[in-house]
């Protein structure tokens, strides 16, 4: 689709390209909805998780570890799903509906670049808030530090990816505005509920537990737990990461709609 | 019904748009019928119709937008569906349905589009040239409809295109920014670009454009220069007087420039084209005759339309087959 290309212009592109990177950072900051629900909202449950003292001792009913401990894991799939299927959709709908991607593919540079660069963003405010999460956590409420770091920063990287591309999906095929608000906030709260914000997956019914596998969040909870406590994450979890990534970043691609 | 055209073979140098046998359909409804025209180098061509006539559509076509059913456009030698990155680059558009971020600010965004070109005009400057300096700080979403239209202009020139594409420009501005915006669109002519001027403001089409193409029902109905159109289409002037003796029609039907004389009571009514005031008066004052109150009407633009699409209506009437 020419809409993808990108035009031979090498040094005008760059320039371009980063003026259109600027323009989305300086709108990340005046409409602050990523920057409050991705990183706002976990870190405020952290603190308030984090100053309980009585989530701080081990459970049995938990696998031995703290309620603090285990809703971590949670609060980063929080932030990465707040992101992708609040902010993200939000922005690149408005983008359609009004006409901004329309008035840009009259220009040598094409919609996609845009869109690109509402990607980048939202990603690095979902890296931020990670690594807000975990140094506050450790710094603040004694959280320890994963123990097993390549299986912990690779369940991070596929979370991101899985839940990005479902929330790319959203944006790419949702009628209007209110209907991906509509869409991606029933995806929210379904996604967080099966990652254990709620009923923790350690104490989740199996048949819900089941379910919750194969979920990108209570793969990617799973996975992040399991590589915090030292343990490389399953190749049913990574798998299934793996999968949602694929699958969803295709159907994005191929199902965007520009007008 | 065949267009009034006075196109003739030119010269491929000069020929900075060429559209042919343009078609495109929505469903049984033929937005864009069989349109042809060419555009000089340096021309302003007016497009001008009413709404739904399928002025949007041409332009979308014209600017790769739209994918035409069939016929063939080329700008600057450029195919619109298979040059889109080429054209872009030198064809500067600004459409109706065109949004911006509204917390950008419209500097922000005038040195966006600047960037996007390899050799641009200073986007500020024109934005200036077009009233809007008390706005370079100001969020798109505080300016006002006819604030937003003027940005767009300076955005669809900051790449100092070789041709601009202006679809309903000035609709929304208060007459003082329309006046700028003529202005600005008259100087940008006179330095090369040529310019489609999408209206249906018979005064602006009147005003600025060398040529139109009078646009209904998707179908090209006319296409002359304003002055052409009203001249020929609309019967040019009509002059009524009360003359001071009575005197044979023959006297003055018999020139070049009468078309019709009618009486009306003791008034006289003259209908023809080009000097008709000073070769009435001229000829019968040489028979001692004086013209007394005259009064002087000239056709335009909006009479050549109302007659065209009136006379367009009668037509199909006329086609039914019972």
């Amino acid at each position: 689709m020419s809409f993808w290309q990108i035009p031979s212009l090498p040094d005008t592109s760059r320039k371009a390209f980063g003026k259109v990177l600027i323009n989305e950072f300086r709108l990340a900051k005046r409409v602050p909805y990523a920057l409050g629900l991705g990183l706002g909202l976990p870190i405020l449950l952290l603190v308030i998780f984090g100053s309980i003292p009585s989530l701080h001792q081990n459970q049995k009913d938990f696998g031995g570890i703290s309620y603090f401990a285990l809703a971590v894991p949670i609060l980063l799939g929080l932030s990465v799903a707040a992101i992708s299927f609040l902010s993200l959709p939000n922005s690149l709908v408005t983008y359609r509906e009004q006409g901004i991607l329309r008035r840009l593919s009259t220009t040598p540079v094409p919609p996609s670049w845009l869109l690109a660069a509402q990607l980048i963003v939202n990603l690095g405010i979902a890296v931020l808030g990670l690594l807000l999460i975990i140094v506050v956590g450790m710094a603040a409420f004694g959280l320890a530090a994963p123990k097993n770091i390549p299986g912990f920063l690779l369940a991070i990287l596929l979370t991101i990816t899985s839940i990005f591309a479902v929330g790319l999906w959203i944006a790419a095929v949702a009628k209007n505005n209110n209907a991906s608000r509509t869409e991606g906030g029933l995806l929210f709260y379904m996604m967080i509920f099966f990652g254990g914000m709620w009923v923790p997956r350690e104490i989740m019914p199996p048949v819900l537990l089941n379910i919750s596998n194969w979920t990108p969040l209570g793969a990617s909870v799973a996975s992040v737990q399991n590589s915090m406590q030292g343990v490389f994450p399953s190749g049913q979890a990574l798998l299934c990461l793996a999968i949602y990534t694929l699958i969803f970043s295709f159907l994005a691609i191929r199902y965007f709609r520009w007008e | 019904m065949s267009p009034i055209n006075n196109q003739k073979a030119r010269d491929d140098k000069d020929e900075a748009i060429v559209v042919s046998h343009l078609c495109k359909t929505y469903g049984p409804v033929k937005a864009v019928d069989d349109v042809s025209f060419t555009v000089k180098a340096g021309e302003i061509f007016g497009i001008l119709g009413p709404n739904g006539a399928g002025k949007t559509t041409a332009v979308e076509c014209m600017t790769g937008l739209r994918q035409p059913d069939s016929g063939t456009i080329s700008l600057m030698k450029l195919d619109p569906s298979k040059d889109r990155e080429a054209l872009h680059a030198i064809v500067g558009v600004q459409l109706q349905s065109g949004g911006l971020q509204d917390k950008l600010k419209v500097g922000e965004i005038l040195d966006l589009y600047q960037s996007f070109y390899q050799s641009p005009a200073n986007g500020r400057e024109l934005a200036i040239g077009l009233g809007l300096e008390d706005k370079l700080n100001a969020y798109y979403k505080t300016l006002s409809g006819g604030q937003k239209q003027r940005l767009s202009v300076a955005l669809a020139l900051v790449g100092q295109p070789k041709i601009a594409v202006l679809d309903e420009m000035t609709t929304g501005l208060d007459p003082q920014a329309r006046r700028d915006c003529w202005e600005l669109i008259q100087k940008i002519r006179d330095q090369g670009t040529t310019i489609i001027l999408v209206t249906h403001f018979m005064e602006e089409a009147e005003r600025l454009c060398d040529r139109v193409a009078l646009i209904d029902n998707g179908r090209i109905i006319a296409l002359d220069s304003p002055h052409g159109l009203a001249e020929e289409v609309a019967g040019g002037k009509r002059i009524i007087f009360t003359p001071s003796k009575p005197f044979k029609d023959e006297v003055l039907t018999k020139l070049p420039e009468v078309k019709t004389l009618e009486h009306r009571g003791r008034h006289v009514e003259v209908v023809g084209s080009g000097e008709l005031v000073n070769v009435i008066v001229l000829t019968l004052s040489k028979l001692g005759i004086e013209a007394e109150d005259i009064q002087i009407e000239t056709a335009n633009l909006e009479d050549a339309f109302v007659k065209l699409t009136g006379h367009h209506i009668h037509q199909e009437e006329g086609v039914k087959p019972q």
